[in-house]
Order: structure tokens, then sequence, then C-alpha cells
């Protein structure tokens, strides 16, 4: 059981939360992630990356979208709520060494989980240069504290409504052109954006680090659901994860795998709006 | 096979027992051979195989009376030898004859505190009924004296009185013992460590408790409600439950000892990632590992279709690669999750299959189709990544290999084609390697299970490992067999730092 003792909303879509967990602020690292459940009887398990710590309070902190059932309600929830499950950290660590210069590219959401990893790279000394992406300007998350920890600042949108009117790839081939070329790239993002900024960096043959975020059910290394193709191996995000090298990662292959349940949960998420409208309905 | 339905089996009992009452303490070898094996009233198939509860219903009190009285009370007591955790067989079943289910109940308690987990999923026709002198007799092991269903009756007699008598735990002694995993072997450490009045601490990295018991075993076979009870006497004894707690991740091993003062620990995580065939398709979607089918279906209660947030596949025709009682839970989930088909393809032959009987021929009533001598070449999917077929092969049995059985062997060019879209893979698991991840100290094998000595400890002082993170995959008897003995080299341990300190204070 996990209190929620912050609440904001990033932007329409993005919440951040921050839950008394003292076990796992202590025990954290960059790139961990937690598994929470809002219903300890019928709820699912959902992964979501610890976007931050605070060993002194106990808590993390948690950035997300709403994008289903559970982050909805999730959404929904107060200061002084509680979440009934909340597990972790999870997965490896980020390795972090002094690497040289890196480029950090974040999409969407997928700047939370970068953040603490962009921190501790800066901290180990490394040159970072941060691109960060979104649809639209209201979508662009964690501005101020990127910027503060980035050599180098990139902001690009879909619809050029803030930063530049590009795909983060753009800007992130330019920076591979250059001489000396980066030493690494780290992206997290939406899958797509992974996959083509791994692809951008291929033929400049720049380590590109990946984070995935897969269909998991115990994320502990029992059930299998959460596995990948890297290289010719099998892979599981929650044990052997979730980063990996984005050059030999099978993206297609985990879009489709990550639909698997689409058309189920989009018949369940409406039968379970129709029914929130007549809750309503009933009310007045 | 065909069965007579629970009223029947009731009536006929209770017919009997009137003619062997009276004489019960005069019964001879001879008409003890006579009584016949009752069978266990059961659901109907095809009613079952379309919900949830409870296949196994249970033998009345006549029932579990005149198959108690088949027991020969034998003086060498082969039944206990081979039981992994020695209950007194004879003596409980004696007492059950004679109506005393009380005493009965207690003579199991100072073995196991599991009864009802164990009288319904053990193994108990390859352990104590494999020996048992009646079946010898009879010449079929099937015709044993059914001890797994007279514990069953037992516990669920107790259960039912709703006075569940608590073990006695001796005197508190301040040491303190960390469980890692609350699967069986974690359970019967917990509770051989706490009747010795050890404080006792079980950390489970699930929302609820039982492990395998609860996220492996469906509800039709072992229901989660009798979980629930048997954990409960371990909570009424003083037992500490913590869920959601990962140890390895939420706190390291060793930290466990070394800041949260734990005297020893017990290692139970159980079985670990899932293997795959390594054929063509397996990414596909609507490929799933028998554990992340059943983790949906079981522990996330997916079958609840109206309630729970967890989606599970929707599928009309399945293929279960595998043979083991895993394959065949599988099987029988798919069927009442709403398959239409249901097929287990196996590629040896039925005997060779490690599955219990019963639960093959549960199966089979059921309308699961076995495929036999067939397995599985490629998965193909359609445009969309999802599973369309399934190419097999046909095989046949050649010489025996390494484990005794014949070896399939592949007939050249019998491919055909299974029209499946949903393809469940039951072939067994690696090993968890959280515990060995995060604690490098721990020695593990080349499959990464921890390596123990005869009293199951590990190469670490202070930390015991057993059940399946040790076995490999197993069953749910070995496990505790594993535990119990883990639970006495702890004992033992903690009883020599007392002695100890007793002396240094002295």
């Amino acid at each position: 059981m996990s209190k929620i003792i912050f609440k904001k909303q990033l932007s329409k879509d993005v919440f951040m939360m921050r839950l008394d967990a003292p076990l796992i602020a202590e025990e954290r690292s960059a790139g961990q992630f937690i598994i929470l459940q809002i219903d300890d009887d019928y709820g699912e398990r959902i992964p979501l990356t610890i976007a931050d710590a605070d060993k002194k309070e106990g808590s993390i902190t948690i950035i997300f979208q709403v994008v289903g059932k559970t982050t909805l309600e999730l959404s929904e929830k107060n200061i002084g709520d509680n979440i009934p499950t909340l597990v972790g950290p999870l997965g490896k660590p980020t390795h972090i060494e002094k690497f040289g210069t890196v480029v950090c590219v974040g999409g969407g959401i997928g700047v939370a989980p970068l953040h603490p990893i962009a921190q501790a790279l800066k901290k180990t000394g490394n040159n970072i240069i941060t691109i960060i992406g979104a649809r639209t300007k209201d979508l662009i998350i964690l501005e101020d504290e990127m910027k503060t920890i980035a050599d180098e600042f990139i902001i690009c949108t879909d619809d050029g409504s803030y930063g530049r009117k590009a795909l983060v790839t753009v800007p992130l081939k330019e920076i591979c052109e250059r001489d000396p070329k980066p030493d690494m790239v780290i992206a997290i993002g939406p899958p797509i954006m992974m996959k083509f900024c791994s692809e951008t960096t291929r033929p400049f043959g720049v380590f590109t680090q990946v984070s995935l975020n897969t269909i998991m059910v115990d994320g502990t290394g029992m059930c299998g659901g959460c596995r990948v193709n890297v290289g010719k191996e099998i892979k599981f995000v929650c044990v052997d994860g979730p980063e990996f090298d984005g050059h030999k990662v099978d993206f297609d292959n985990m879009m489709s795998r990550l639909n698997s349940y689409k058309d189920i949960e989009r018949e369940q998420h409406s039968c379970f709006l129709e029914q929130e409208i007549k809750n309503k309905e009933a009310l007045q | 096979m065909s069965h007579l339905s629970p009223e029947q089996l009731s009536d006929e009992a209770k017919k009997l027992i009137v003619e062997y009452i009276e004489k019960i303490d005069q019964l001879k070898t001879k008409d003890r051979m006579k009584i016949p094996p009752q069978e266990m009233p059961q659901q109907d198939p095809e009613i079952r195989s379309h919900n949830l509860e409870e296949v196994a219903l249970g033998y009345t009190m006549e029932q579990a009376r005149i198959e108690a009285m088949r027991c020969l009370q034998c003086v060498k007591k082969n039944c206990v030898e081979d039981c992994p955790v020695k209950i007194d067989i004879p003596r409980f079943i004696d007492h059950i004859a004679h109506g005393d289910f009380q005493t009965a109940s207690n003579v199991i308690k100072e073995a196991s505190l599991l009864p009802a987990i164990c009288g319904r999923v053990c193994p108990q026709e390859t352990q104590c009924q494999q020996s048992c002198t009646v079946g010898k007799a009879l010449k079929d092991v099937d015709k044993s004296v059914a001890i797994g269903r007279l514990e069953r009756f037992i516990a669920d007699w107790e259960r039912s009185t709703g006075k569940i008598s608590i073990p006695e735990v001796k005197p508190e002694t301040g040491k303190k013992v960390a469980i890692v995993g609350s699967g069986p072997a974690g359970l019967v450490v917990a509770a051989d460590c706490r009747r010795e009045g050890h404080h006792v601490t079980i950390f489970e990295a699930f929302h609820k408790l039982g492990g395998v018991l609860r996220y492996g075993i469906p509800e039709f076979r072992l229901p989660n409600d009798i979980i629930d009870k048997e954990i409960d006497t371990l909570k009424s004894m003083g037992v500490e439950f913590k869920t959601n707690f990962v140890v390895g991740r939420t706190r390291k091993l060793t930290d466990l000892m070394d800041k949260d003062g734990y005297n020893a620990v017990f290692v139970g995580t159980g079985a670990g990632l899932p293997m795959f065939m390594g054929i063509e398709g397996e990414s596909l979607v609507g490929v799933f590992s028998a554990n992340e089918y059943l983790t949906r279906a079981n522990l996330m209660r997916a079958f609840d279709k109206g309630h729970a947030d967890t989606p599970i596949y929707k599928s009309k025709n399945v293929a279960v690669l595998g043979g083991g009682n895993v394959a065949m839970d599988s099987a029988r989930m798919a069927k009442r999750l709403g398959a239409k088909n249901v097929y287990v393809v196996y590629r040896r032959t039925e005997v060779e299959m490690p599955a219990r009987k019963e639960e093959v021929a549960h199966a089979k009533e059921e309308g699961i189709e076995f495929y036999f001598l067939q397995n599985a070449k490629r998965i193909i999917g359609d445009e969309k990544g999802r599973v369309k077929e399934m190419e097999c092969l046909r095989y046949e049995l050649g010489e025996p290999d390494s484990s005794g059985r014949r070896r399939p062997v592949v007939i050249p060019h019998s491919e055909f084609i299974l029209n499946v879209d949903t393809v469940i893979v039951a072939i067994g698991n690696g090993s968890n390697p959280l515990i060995s991840q995060t604690t490098p100290q721990i020695n593990v094998n080349k499959w990464g299970n921890i390596t123990v000595d005869e009293t199951q400890k590990t190469s670490v002082d202070r930390i015991f490992a057993g059940g399946d993170i040790v076995l490999g995959a197993a069953t749910v008897i070995l496990a505790m067999g594993e535990g119990r003995r883990a639970a006495s080299a702890i004992n033992k341990l903690l009883a020599e730092d007392i002695e100890k300190e007793k002396v240094s204070s002295n």
C-alpha cells in the first residue's frame, strides 16, 4: 500500500505523482521501474518508470499518460488516496559511466524515464546533448528539468507549435554527422520513435540504447509476457532489460505484440465508459 | 470413463457403511481387500468445462470411512516412507475409519499444515499410494487406498467445522527467519520455524500469497479460498507476511541479515523464465507461455470477464505444447475461457506423458483432444502478426534416451497444418534470475538453479534454498519436502546460536 503525497497535471493527459515508498526510494537507480495495481483483486498490473526519488522523504515520482482504464483511474486519484499494490524497483539499473558525449533523445512521455538517466550521466561528467520532442507544444514535459542538465538543448514538435518543426530524428542525424560524432545515444519514447532513432544512428555506428516498455504481468521473470527479440535471442524486458541495444531490437514484432489486446481493450473500455455515463446519469 | 453421480456414490456408501461399521474392529485383511474402492464424486464434465468450480467434490463422510477401512494398517509403513513430509498415514486413516476426524486431523498436522492443498495436488500415485500394499496386492496402483482423497476429506471436514486447530508455538526465541516466496516450500519452512518459536517473515513479490499455488494451479483444481484458509493457519500462529516485496530488488538478500537483523534466510523463489521451443513464429501475437496464460487467468482473475482489468486472449482453436500438469491446466483453462477446440500436442505417446493420469483423464472427459507423436515445426501468422495456423510434424518412438523414455523420432515429410489461433507453450521453465543477478555470491549451476548441500544450505552462510529454484520444475510436495529439510537445518542452526549465547553470557 502506498499513499499519494503529491499530484500535478503536466499536460492534458499526463500526470505526475509522488508516492510514499521509502524502500523503493532507497534502492532504486536510474532506468528502473515499478509495477502498480489500483485494485488488489481485479486490477491489472502496469509497469511505470520511476522518474525520480527522494530518499529523505521516502518517496518516488511517477509520470504517466492516460492511455487505458488503469491510467485513467489512477489519474482520478488524489493526494491522500492509497495505491494498494506498488512493487519495485524492477529491471536492471542503467549502466552509468563516462562515455563522452551522449545524446539523450526523449519523445513525449519518454522524457520522464530519460530525465534520471540524463541526470546521472551528467553527474558522471558526460557532455549531454538533449533532444526532446512531442506531437505538439502541450505535450512537452520536464522542459526546465532537462534544460538545466543539458550542455546543448533542442526541442522539436511535429506540428511546429514549439521549437523546431521536425521529428527528433532530424536533429539526431545532424548531430551524428558532426565530427567527432557522439559516443552514445539514449532514446526513450514511443516504440516507433525508438525504432527510427535506431535506424538514424545505425549508418553512423553510434551505439544507441533504448528503454522498452512492453506488456508485463509479474515483472519479476516468471511469465514471459514481456519477451522481445534482440538480435537472434529472446530477451525478457523485466529481468534482462528494460534497456537494450536499439540496433538489435525487433521493433516491428514488439509493436505488434504491444497491440495484442487492443481489440479487447477497446471493447472493455467502451463498456467501462458507458457504465460511467450511466452511473453519472443515475446520480442526476 | 463412466462415473456415477455424486448422489449415487453417496447412496451406495450409506448402504455399505451400515454393513461394515458393526464389524470394524474384527475386519481381517481379506475382508478389507474386498471393500470396493471409493470413487471421487465430481462435477459433470459437460457442465464443469464451462465453469471454474472445483472438479472433484470430495468424499462424503460415509465414503471416507469406507475407504479408510480398506487400509490394512501395515506394520512396515511403506506409504510413510514415500511421503516427502512423512505424514503418519495409517494412523490418521485409522482415526477416519473410526469416525474420529478431529484426531485424524491432529495426526496430519504433526507433519503438514497444508493438507487441503496436498490432498488436492500431490501426485499420490507416484508417492504414498504407489507403495500401498493394497494397490500392490490388487496389482493396480489406482486401487491403492486413496490416501490423498482421505487427507483432503479431513482438511475439508475441519474447515467446515469453522474451528481449525492452531498448532502449538514454542516460547519466542528472539531469532528471526526471512523466507523469500510464499509458495509451497516457503510455507512449510514458515510453519516449521515458527513452531520452534522463531519470528518468521515471508516476503512475497505478488500482491497475493501462495506463489504457484495461486498463479499456476487453476481454481478448478485448487480453489483460492482453500489457499487463503491454509495460510490463515500460519497467520494465526504469528507468521508475518509482506506482499509486494521483491527480495533482491526491494531489498538485497544479504541486507535482510546485515541490516534487518534476520538470523537465517530461506530462498524459495520458485520457477523462473518460461522455456520456448525455439521455432519460427513464437513471437507472434497469440503465442503465450503457460505461465503467462495461467497467471492472467488465475492470479489476475481474467476469467471473470466483467470485473477483471487484465485481458485474456480470445481464442477459438488452441494448441497446447507439452505433456505435463501445466499443459493440462492450460488446456482445461482455455476450454473454460471459451475456446471451442483445444489440442494438446505432445511428441511422445500417452505413456510417456509426465502429467498425472487423473489430470489427463479429466482433460479428456472435458473434450480436450490429444495429438500424440506430433510436434510443432513452426507457427504461421497472418498479415497482422497474429497466429493463423501451426505446421506440425509426426513422430514415431525410437530407442530409449537418457531419461529412459523412448526417444521420439521425426517421420520425414510428415508435415501437416493445424488450424489454431492461439498457441500455449508449456514445456517447462528455466530458473528465476533475480536472486542470482542481485546476489552474485550465491552459487548456481549452469541452468541458474541454486546449488545446495544435503541440508538445503547454499554457498552463503545462513542462506538456504529449496523448491523449484533448486529443483528446476518439480511438484508442490517435493518443494514442501525441501522446505521441511531446510527448516530443520535452520532450526538446528538457530538452536546452536541460542546455546552459544547462553554459554557466553554465563
